[in-house]
């Protein structure tokens, strides 16, 4: 196993993520990324609301702080100012998928050249553990406290399907952080959409199956493997779009 | 002099934010406004910008937050209940400092409302709109050549505060037609010389952040006193507003907007029927011409004010503060798209000079 540096793209501020928090992965695995493609001085993140919301303290780059949900549309006039360079948004389940669904769909059907890092963990994290959109059916959270109920709160929300439906994204895919064989296979995930950003291929998502073990009330090795058995389940990993080749 | 053009409000408005320099719109279509974002949907690209019909107010103003923060000339237009979506993002442009302009054609309210004109956003535009303690730039020109002077100079004003310009307009005024003269070409500004721009190419040390929030309360005090220094000084240095023959006025009618423009025509009609009379058109509404007001108060020859507006009375509140009780105050409000004539506002002078 290579030894761990730090990349450069993440700053030296302390992570502000609970032990066994799967954001501290992500964010690592976004900065390799950016190091290993040279986009130092060529990149805005535009960082969301929920535990993402500090990413811009982290991430060693020009920043925008966008509100709830509109991560996406903020990414959207910052690229359209500056088509030359690489923006991404950095957002969470609650952040994408409920309050700010309607600006990541038309991101998506317009091909928007921008990359979403989407982080699905199920819950409202910097709030305290509420339901999320993607809470798993009989998740307990302090807003479904015996289990959500489909008849009563819903179903789950699958993302990575519903944007793959539709014309305009070029790349859709859903991975996991559970373990390093899986982290391995996130970071190629990663690398490959701000590849396709890069080659002018248009709108990318990577929803990444991540933990919360605070507000899921487990230690951190039963956090992982709830990704594994119970997350990935519910939500398969796989590649939902690719429009490949040249375009 | 150049060549007069013969322009509807909107078109001119939005040609008008070209030659200021605009290079990006994010907009929504809605009645009475939409002859901008048609305008600017090919106009745009002409000049090398771009333009975004969004999903939603609430995108658009977002996608404006991001053009503005990024150092683009950026924009949106809307009308009333448009407006009041957009409010989250001109809260946040305002908290994190984003030079921008919207306009706002108003229309009747509250709720749908109708699309006749009206002037019933005054609050909603002068008081900050959105939450927390915030103000706007807010321009409401009386004519199409004014609001043509006013996008001209809106982006220059937005970045030298670093506030969102807030053009408030009407319906009216939207859909008028009227000779204009129309200012040359503006380049905007290279957003790399922006010393606060998220234009990518910073790294590490350098790097530029735009932010709203503040979780610690002193850094969120320090940049709310920063803000209202900033409004304290464009109330120092930006007020606009038109005075007449108030040296020897008993009565001096106040209005803005296109009201204002009606209330010019009633003054020759009153003066005729030997009425002293006199007009306060302020054509910033923040920062508001408190010292004109507080100045024709002062004067022995000025009996009373009688405030006109498109509203139940928003307005005169802070004709009332100006005022400031020194002289007695009449209001003419019309409300729902029902728009005043200068005949109704000659009769209404008639009747309490009485």
């Amino acid at each position: 196993m290579p030894k761990w540096t730090k990349p450069k793209m993440l700053t030296d501020a302390t992570l502000s993520f609970c032990p066994g928090c799967s954001h501290g992965i992500a964010t690592k695995l976004v900065a390799e990324v950016l190091d290993e493609l040279g986009l130092q001085s060529k990149t805005v993140e535009v960082a969301s609301v929920g535990c993402s919301v500090f990413s811009y303290n982290f991430f060693n780059c020009d920043s925008q702080q966008a509100a709830h949900g509109r991560a996406p549309a903020v990414a959207t006039g910052i690229k359209r100012v500056h088509p030359d360079k690489i923006v991404f948004t950095y957002q969470g389940d609650g952040d994408l998928a409920s309050i700010g669904l309607a600006e990541i769909v038309h991101a998506g059907l317009r091909g928007e050249n921008i990359t979403v890092i989407f982080i699905n963990n199920a819950i409202y994290g910097m709030t305290g553990g509420q339901m999320a959109p993607t809470t798993l059916v009989g998740q307990k959270t302090s807003t479904s406290p015996f289990g959500r109920d489909p008849k009563k709160q819903g179903n789950p929300i699958k993302m990575c399907e519903l944007l793959a439906t539709q014309t305009g994204p070029a790349y859709i895919e859903r991975v996991m952080v559970s373990d390093y064989a899986n982290i391995l296979k996130t970071k190629k995930a990663i690398k490959k959409a701000f590849e396709y950003q890069i080659a002018g291929k248009g709108f990318t998502m990577v929803e990444i199956l991540a933990a919360c073990p605070t507000n899921w009330g487990m230690n951190p090795p039963d956090a992982m493997q709830f990704i594994k058995n119970d997350m990935a389940a519910n939500y398969p990993l796989g590649v939902y779009k690719d429009i490949g080749g040249d375009k | 002099m150049t060549k007069k053009v013969l322009m509807k409000g909107n078109e001119a408005i939005a040609e008008a934010a070209v030659r200021g320099g605009c290079r990006f719109f994010f907009g929504y279509p809605i009645t009475p406004q939409t002859e901008i974002p048609e305008y600017l949907s090919w106009r745009l690209f002409e000049v090398g910008g771009d333009f975004v019909q969004a999903e939603s107010e609430v995108a658009a103003i977002n996608m404006v937050y991001g053009a503005g923060g990024a150092g683009g000339r950026a924009m949106t237009s809307s009308s009333s209940p448009g407006i009041s979506l957009k409010q989250e993002g001109i809260s946040y442009m305002a908290m994190a400092e984003i030079p921008a302009v919207v306009v706002n054609m108003v229309r009747a309210g509250p709720g749908l409302g109708g699309i006749q004109p009206a002037q019933s956003d005054y609050s909603q535009a002068v008081k900050g709109g959105g939450h927390g303690d915030y103000k706007l730039l807010v321009y409401a020109p009386a004519t199409i050549q004014e609001a043509v002077n006013l996008m001209y100079i809106a982006w220059d004003k937005a970045e030298q505060y670093r506030i969102p310009v807030f053009i408030l307009g009407d319906g009216m005024m939207g859909q008028l037609m009227e000779p204009i003269e129309l200012p040359p070409m503006k380049q905007p500004n290279d957003p790399e010389k922006f010393d606060w721009a998220t234009t990518g190419s910073h790294y590490g040390e350098g790097r530029r952040i735009v932010n709203s929030l503040y979780l610690k309360s002193e850094e969120c005090l320090q940049q709310n006193y920063r803000l209202q220094a900033k409004y304290r000084e464009i109330e120092k240095n930006e007020v606009i507003c038109e005075t007449i023959d108030c040296d020897d006025a008993e009565i001096v009618l106040t209005a803005y907007g296109s009201v204002g423009r009606i209330c010019k025509s009633a003054l020759p009609i009153l003066r005729q029927k030997g009425v002293k009379v006199g007009l306060i058109r302020p054509t910033t509404l923040f920062p508001f011409a408190t010292k004109v007001f507080e100045e024709v108060a002062n004067k022995p020859n000025v009996k009373s004010f009688l405030t006109v507006e498109l509203s139940a009375g928003q307005y005169n509140e802070d004709v009332r503060l100006a005022v400031n009780g020194k002289k007695p105050i009449d209001l003419l409000s019309r409300m729902g798209g029902e728009v005043m004539s200068a005949e109704d506002i000659v009769e209404k002078v008639m009747e309490v000079i009485k």
